[in-house]
C-alpha cells in the first residue's frame, strides 16, 4: 500500500517550468468534473480522455488504494465492486467507495490500465479520512457502517450540506424543476460526444462563489488541498498531460495554474492517520440505488446500466426489457403494448421539450401501457429493472482478511454462490455435500453471519436428516466477515473462539444451547471445554428450574450428534449427572406453585420427561459403560415423580400431568381411583378443573379409548350440581377447546352410544389366520428368525 | 371571478368551453407550437390550459387540475398518440373534470358525451334511428341519429365516455372497432364513417365501485390508463376546494361570504384524516368510514355551508354550517361510520386546540 499522506512538498516555482515546457496549446493539467456513477457522463468521459491522451491519470479517490488498481483488468472482477478501507484493530471502522460499470471513474481506470497509462487515486488516504471519523466515534455499533460510507464518497457533486443542493441551485436556473431531469438532460441522456466537461466547471466554479462549504468545510479543505498537491507531484514526475477525474463540485479548484502549494501544504500539516487495510469486494445495484440509504447513490443504476450497455435504441430496448420482465409475472404484454409504450415515451419526451425520452418518460409509459396504472406492477419493473439485481464480483487473488479468503474456499468446494436474491437450500443430512454444508451454516450462525439463515419449509418435518436455510447476501456481509474475522482465521476456528467466549461468560442455558450449535457446526475442539464447564455450572447452579430448561437442548444434541457421527459419550454422562440433580431439585421446586407457575412448571417437566426419553432411545451404543443403564434413569425419573402425587402441597394441575405420565409409563394402576378422588365431592372446583386440564391437555386418545376412564369423567360431570357446574364450565372447556373437532365428536359419539353397546364394539377374537401371509413377509423384510 | 353580465338566463353549469372561453382564446393566440390535425391548441397549450400559468402576453390562466404536472403531461400525450385515454379512480378524484377541460381545450367542444349507465345500449355508442322518418322514408342517412362518438369522428374531435365501466360489457365492446379501426361500418346504409384525424376518445371509470363491469383485456389494451390520485398535501387539498368552491359560489351567485380559509382547512383536514386512518400528527389510529371521502366532497361540504350561512346565517362561514353538511358526508353506512365519526369527534376533535365551537356543533346534528 503506497500510502503516503503528505506529498512531498512540492514548491510552484518548480512547476512553472513544466507549464512552460508544456507541448501544444493545451494545458498540462485537464480536469473533468463528472457525476458520480453518471454513465452519460462516463461516455462524455471516455471520448474526452482518448482526445486528450493523458499521460497519467488522477482519479478521486482514497489514494492509499493505488497497489488496488493492478486488479482491475484481472479475471474475474466485475462490477459493480466497491474499493473497502477499514481499520483492521477495529474493522467497524470501515468506509466503502462503490463503482459501478457505467461509473466514469471505473471507467477511466480501465481505459488507463488497458493502454498501459500511469493511473493513481487522488483523494485523502483512506487512513486519513477514518482516523478522524474513528476517533469521534469510537463505539461498535452496527450503524456506523453506514456513516463512512456517506462520510467518504458524497452525493454528486460532493455536496457541502444537504440544504444547499448546487444541482437544485444550477437546475432552477436552467428552468428545471427537478435537479436529477436537469443533469440527465445535460450529460447522462447526452447521444453526442462533445466535450461537457468546460462548461460544468465553469458552472460549478460560478456556484462554489455564492454557496457556501457547510459544517464539513475543513475536511473538504483537506480533501482538496490532497488532490492539488498529488497533481503538483505528478507534474513535478514530468507528466505533461495529467487527466484529473473527480466530482463536479471540486473541478474548479484543480484548474489549471494551481495556486501556490504552501497554503495547501499548510492545510495538510498535522492530520491524523491510522492503520487502513483496503480491498476490494463484490457490490450490488440495489446498494447504489439511494432508496437503500447509500447517500453517493443513484436512483436508478440498472437505467443507468442499460444506457450504458446498450449501443443503440435504448428506449425500444428498455421497453422490451420491461416487457419480458412483466410476462415473467404472468401479465399479458404484446408487442403492440411495447410499440405504443414507445410511442407514448417519445410523445411525452417532445411534449416536455426533452430531447430523449428518459427514465421519467419510459417510466409512465410503462405504468399508463405495460402495467394499466398497476402501481404494484410499476414497482416490481422499479425493483427488478430500474435498480436491478446486479451483484459484482472479485479476483480470487484480490487481498482479503484470511478469513474471507477461507470462507470463499469453501463456499466454492460446497457450491455455495452469494446471491443477492432469497435463496432456499434444502439439506439432506445424510449425503456428506449437505452435511458439510450444514456444517458451514452452523458455523456462520455461531459468528453471528446473517447471510444464511434457518428457514421453516415442509420437507423440515420429513424427519432430523433435513434441514432448510435460506440465504441473502447483502455487500456489507463483506464487513461483518472482517469483523468476524478477529475470532480467528478459518470459520472453524473462528467458532471455536467464539463459542470459548460463551464458554467464559454464558449462562447454563446458553451453554447448552451452545452445546447443541457446536454438535450441529461440528466444532469438537470447542465441545471439550464446553462440556467441563458445563457439568460445573450444573454442579453449582442451585436452581432446579435453570437445570430443567438444559436438559431439552442437550438431550437433543446427543440425539442429532448420533444422526452425525459424532461422539457423544461425554455428552451423555453431563446429561445424567442433569437428570440426578433435576431429580433432587423437584420436591422443592414442584411446592407451592400458583397457577401461572404450576403452567410453565409442567411444561418443563414434559420437557425434561421427553428429553429422557431421547436418551433412553439413544442407548443402543454397545460401548456405552455409563454409570447407569438406560431404563434405570428412565425408572428412577419416573420414581421421583411418583413421589408427588399424594403430596397436598402440589398444584393440581401438575398432579394431574405426573399422573398422567405415569400412566403413559404403564407405572400406576390405581388411575381410575385417583381420578375419581381427585374430582370427589370434597375437592375444590377450580382444583378439579386444574387436575383434568393437566391429566387431558395434550390428548384425546386415552378418553377415547379407554371406557373405564370416559364412563369416569363422565359420572363426574353427570354428578356435578347446576351452579357448580357453570363454574366449571370455562375451565372444561379451556381443556377440551384444545381438543381437535375430530376428537371430540368421537368422544361424544361414544359417550352417547352408552354403556351397553361398547361391549358390542370390543373387537371379536382376533383371527390370527387372516394376517397371517402378510406377518409372514414383514417377518421377512425385519430378517426375524424363521420358525 | 364574478361575471356581472351573468343573468338569471345563464346556464346553471356552462360548459368548460364556454366559463373559460377568454383563456381559451388567449392560449389560442399565444401557441405558436406545432398542433395535431384538429387540436385547436398545441399539446403544450393543452397542458398549460390543464395546469395554469402566466402568457407572455400577460394574461393568467388559472389552474384547472391541481396535481401532478406529470399526469396530465401522460394524458395528453396520450392522446396526441391517437391512442384512447382511460382516468381511472375513486369517485372524486377530478377524473370527469380533467376529461372536460381536455376536450374543451383540444376540440374546444366538452359536449360531445355520453354518459355510461348500466342501460346504456349500443345506439348511444354507435348510432340510432329516428323511426319515424325510418318509417315514413326507409333507412336513409336523414333517418340516422348519430352518437356522439359518432359525431366526433366526423368532425375529428374528442369524444367523452363517462363511467365506461358502469356500461355493460357486451356494449362496451362496441368500443373495440372504434378505437382500433377507426371506423363506424353502417351496414344499413352500406356506408361508413371514417374518423377524421384528431378523433380521440376519453373515458373515466371507477375501478372499485359497486356494479361496475370489468374491461375486457381486448378492450383495455385500447387505452392508455392514467390513474387518478387523491391529493398528496393537505395545502394542495386545501388549494383545490378554495378555488372550486370560489368558482362555484359565484356560478349559482351565492350571496358573498369571505371565504373562511380555517374552516375549509378544517374540513379538509377532517377529511384526510378520516379517509387515512390516522391522524395528521401520526400519534393516534382512527377508524376509516366507508364512503370515499374525496375532495370533491369536501367542495360539497363547504360549498353548502356557504349557502346555509348566507341565508340563515351571519354570512360568515361558521363552524355550525359545515357541520351538518359534514356528517352527511361522513356518515354513509348508518351504523358503521356513525361509530367511526363520533369516535372521531371524542377522541380528536374534543382535544383539538380551538376546535371546541365545531365539536359542539357537530355533536348537535349527530
Amino acid at each position: 500500500m503506497t500510502s503516503t499522506l503528505s506529498p512531498p512538498l512540492v514548491d510552484d516555482h518548480v512547476v512553472d517550468p513544466v507549464a512552460e515546457n508544456a507541448a501544444g496549446e493545451r494545458p498540462p493539467v485537464e480536469v473533468f468534473g463528472i457525476r458520480h456513477h453518471g454513465p452519460g457522463s462516463a461516455r462524455s468521459l471516455l471520448a474526452a480522455l482518448k482526445e486528450y491522451q493523458p499521460d497519467v491519470v488522477l482519479i478521486e479517490g482514497p489514494a492509499d488504494a493505488d497497489a488496488l488498481l493492478g486488479w482491475v483488468l484481472a479475471e474475474g472482477m466485475t462490477p459493480p465492486l466497491a474499493l473497502l478501507g477499514y481499520a483492521p484493530d477495529h474493522p467497524q471502522t470501515a468506509a466503502f467507495w462503490p463503482y459501478a460499470v457505467f461509473s466514469p471513474e471505473w471507467q477511466a481506470m480501465t481505459f488507463a490500465l488497458e493502454r498501459g497509462v500511469e493511473v493513481a487515486f487522488c483523494d485523502l488516504p483512506a487512513s486519513a479520512m477514518l482516523a478522524r471519523w474513528g476517533r469521534s466515534s469510537p463505539q461498535d455499533n452496527h450503524d456506523d457502517l453506514e456513516e463512512p460510507a456517506d462520510a467518504a464518497d458524497e452525493a454528486p457533486p460532493a455536496l457541502p450540506n444537504e440544504q444547499q443542493d448546487p444541482l437544485a441551485v444550477l437546475a432552477e436556473a436552467a428552468g428545471y424543476d427537478d435537479p436529477e431531469r436537469w443533469w440527465d438532460d445535460l450529460v447522462e441522456s447526452r447521444q453526442d460526444s462533445s466535450s461537457p466537461f468546460p462548461m460544468i466547471t465553469d458552472a460549478m466554479a460560478e456556484l462554489r462563489m455564492i454557496m457556501n462549504q457547510g459544517r464539513d468545510a475543513g475536511r473538504e479543505a483537506r480533501r482538496e488541498a490532497y488532490m492539488r498537491q498529488k497533481i503538483r507531484e505528478a507534474l513535478k514526475r514530468g507528466r505533461q498531460r495529467v487527466a484529473v477525474v473527480c466530482g463536479a463540485w471540486h473541478a474548479p479548484v484543480l484548474r489549471w495554474p494551481l495556486p501556490p502549494a504552501a497554503a495547501d501544504v499548510r492545510t495538510l500539516r498535522g492530520a491524523p492517520r491510522r492503520k487502513i487495510t483496503l480491498t476490494w469486494v463484490p457490490w450490488t445495484h440495489q446498494r447504489l440505488a439511494s432508496a437503500t440509504g447509500y447517500g453517493a447513490g443513484v436512483a436508478s443504476p440498472g437505467w443507468y446500466h442499460h444506457l450504458w450497455i446498450t449501443p443503440d435504441q435504448p428506449i425500444v430496448r428498455w421497453l422490451a426489457k420491461v416487457a419480458q420482465a412483466l410476462r415473467v409475472r404472468d401479465l399479458p404484454v404484446s408487442s403492440a403494448h411495447v410499440i405504443e409504450a414507445v410511442r407514448l415515451a417519445e410523445t411525452l419526451a417532445s411534449l416536455r421539450g426533452r430531447p430523449l425520452a428518459g427514465l421519467a418518460e419510459v417510466t409512465e409509459a410503462t405504468r399508463s401501457v405495460l402495467c394499466d396504472g398497476d402501481e404494484l406492477a410499476v414497482r416490481y419493473v422499479t425493483d427488478h429493472l430500474v435498480v436491478g439485481q446486479a451483484l459484482g464480483s472479485v479476483n480470487d487473488g484480490v487481498p482479503t482478511v484470511p478469513l474471507e479468503a477461507d470462507l470463499v474456499r469453501t463456499c466454492r468446494s460446497l457450491r455455495i454462490r452469494r446471491d443477492p436474491q432469497v435463496r432456499f437450500h434444502d439439506l439432506d443430512l445424510r449425503r456428506p455435500i449437505d452435511q458439510a454444508r450444514s456444517q458451514l451454516f452452523h458455523r456462520l450462525r455461531l459468528l453471528d453471519l446473517r447471510w444464511i439463515m434457518p428457514a421453516d419449509s415442509a420437507v423440515q418435518s420429513q424427519g432430523t436428516f433435513r434441514e432448510t436455510w435460506q440465504s441473502r447476501w447483502e455487500p456489507e456481509y463483506s464487513v461483518a466477515i472482517v469483523e468476524a474475522s478477529v475470532w480467528g482465521t478459518t470459520v472453524a476456528s473462528a467458532a471455536t473462539a467464539r463459542v470459548h467466549k460463551i464458554i467464559e461468560q454464558g449462562s447454563l442455558v446458553e451453554l447448552t444451547q451452545a452445546v447443541e450449535r457446536c454438535l450441529l457446526a461440528d466444532l469438537p475442539r470447542a465441545l471439550d471445554g464446553l462440556l467441563a464447564t458445563l457439568a460445573d455450572k450444573a454442579a453449582l447452579d442451585a436452581d432446579v428450574v435453570h437445570l430443567m430448561d438444559a436438559l431439552p437442548a442437550l438431550a437433543r444434541a446427543q440425539r442429532y450428534g448420533d444422526v452425525r457421527q459424532t461422539d457423544t459419550r461425554a455428552l451423555r454422562k453431563v446429561s445424567e449427572v442433569l437428570v440426578v440433580r433435576i431429580r433432587a431439585g423437584l420436591r422443592q421446586a414442584v411446592a407451592s406453585l400458583d397457577a401461572t407457575n404450576a403452567a410453565t412448571m409442567r411444561r418443563r417437566i414434559d420437557d425434561v420427561n421427553t428429553a429422557i426419553g431421547l436418551l433412553t432411545e439413544s442407548a443402543s451404543d454397545p460401548e456405552q459403560s455409563a454409570s447407569m443403564t438406560q431404563p434405570e434413569l428412565r425408572a428412577r425419573w419416573l420414581g421421583t415423580l411418583a413421589t408427588m402425587i399424594d403430596r397436598t402441597d402440589v398444584h393440581g394441575l401438575l398432579v394431574g400431568r405426573i399422573v398422567r405420565l405415569l400412566l403413559d409409563a404403564e407405572q400406576l394402576s390405581d388411575v381410575p381411583v385417583r381420578l375419581h378422588r381427585a374430582l370427589s365431592a370434597g375437592v375444590p372446583a377450580a382444583d378439579k378443573a386444574a387436575w383434568v386440564d393437566g391429566f387431558f391437555a395434550d390428548g384425546a386418545l386415552l378418553l377415547i379409548h379407554d371406557a373405564e376412564l370416559r364412563s369416569l369423567l363422565d359420572d363426574w360431570i353427570r354428578q356435578l350440581e347446576d351452579s357448580e357446574f357453570v363454574d366449571m364450565l370455562p375451565l372444561l372447556r379451556r381443556t377440551f377447546g384444545t381438543f381437535a373437532t375430530a376428537e371430540r365428536q368421537a368422544i361424544a359419539e361414544r359417550i352417547a352410544v352408552g354403556a351397553e353397546d361398547l361391549d358390542r364394539q370390543r373387537p371379536e377374537e382376533i383371527d390370527l389366520e387372516l394376517p397371517a401371509a402378510a406377518l409372514a413377509t414383514v417377518d421377512l423384510i425385519l430378517g426375524g428368525p424363521h420358525d | 371571478m364574478t361575471n356581472p353580465i351573468r343573468t338569471a338566463t345563464q346556464p346553471l353549469r356552462p360548459h368548460a368551453e364556454q366559463a373559460y372561453e377568454a383563456e381559451l382564446e388567449a392560449l389560442r393566440a399565444a401557441d405558436d407550437r406545432p398542433r395535431p390535425p384538429h387540436w385547436r391548441l398545441s399539446p403544450w397549450a393543452v397542458v398549460t390550459y390543464l395546469m395554469g400559468g402566466v402568457l407572455a402576453d400577460g394574461t393568467a390562466i388559472s389552474p384547472k387540475y391541481i396535481g401532478s404536472r406529470r399526469l396530465i403531461e401522460v394524458a395528453v400525450a396520450t392522446l396526441a398518440t391517437d391512442r384512447a385515454l382511460l382516468l381511472l379512480g375513486v369517485p372524486g378524484t377530478a377524473k370527469s373534470w380533467v376529461s372536460e377541460h381536455l376536450a374543451a381545450a383540444i376540440s374546444d367542444d366538452s359536449t360531445l358525451m355520453i354518459q355510461g349507465t348500466s342501460g346504456t345500449a349500443e345506439e348511444a355508442i354507435r348510432y340510432g334511428w329516428n323511426y319515424a322518418r325510418l318509417l315514413a322514408e326507409g333507412p336513409s342517412r336523414q333517418a340516422l341519429v348519430p352518437s356522439p362518438v359518432m359525431v366526433a369522428m366526423e368532425r375529428g374531435s374528442i369524444a367523452r365516455i363517462e363511467e365506461l365501466t358502469r356500461i355493460p360489457a357486451e356494449v362496451q365492446d362496441a368500443l373495440i372497432m372504434i378505437l382500433s379501426e377507426k371506423t363506424l361500418p353502417i351496414p344499413e346504409l352500406g356506408l361508413q364513417t371514417q374518423a377524421l384525424r384528431g378523433f380521440n376518445v376519453i373515458a373515466t371509470a371507477n375501478d372499485r365501485d359497486k356494479g361496475i363491469n370489468e374491461l375486457s383485456s381486448a378492450l383495455r389494451r385500447r387505452f392508455n390508463t392514467v390513474v387518478m390520485p387523491l391529493p398528496d398535501s393537505e395545502d394542495d387539498e386545501v388549494n383545490i376546494v378554495t378555488t372550486r368552491v370560489a368558482d362555484l359560489s359565484s356560478s349559482l351567485e351565492l350571496p358573498e361570504v369571505p371565504t373562511a380559509v380555517d374552516e375549509i382547512r378544517r374540513v379538509v383536514t377532517v377529511f384526510r384524516e378520516l379517509r387515512s386512518g390516522v391522524t395528521a400528527d401520526g400519534r393516534t389510529k382512527l377508524k376509516s368510514p366507508t364512503g370515499s371521502l374525496s375532495t370533491a366532497e369536501a367542495i360539497s361540504v363547504i360549498t353548502s355551508g356557504i349557502a346555509l350561512s348566507a341565508h340563515f346565517g351571519d354570512g360568515h362561514l361558521r363552524p355550525a354550517d359545515v357541520a351538518a353538511g359534514m356528517v352527511g358526508a361522513v356518515v354513509k353506512d348508518p351504523i358503521a361510520d356513525r361509530v367511526a365519526w363520533s369516535e372521531y369527534l371524542e377522541v380528536v376533535a374534543r382535544e383539538r386546540e380551538g376546535w371546541s365551537e365545531f365539536y359542539s356543533a357537530c355533536r348537535e346534528v349527530s
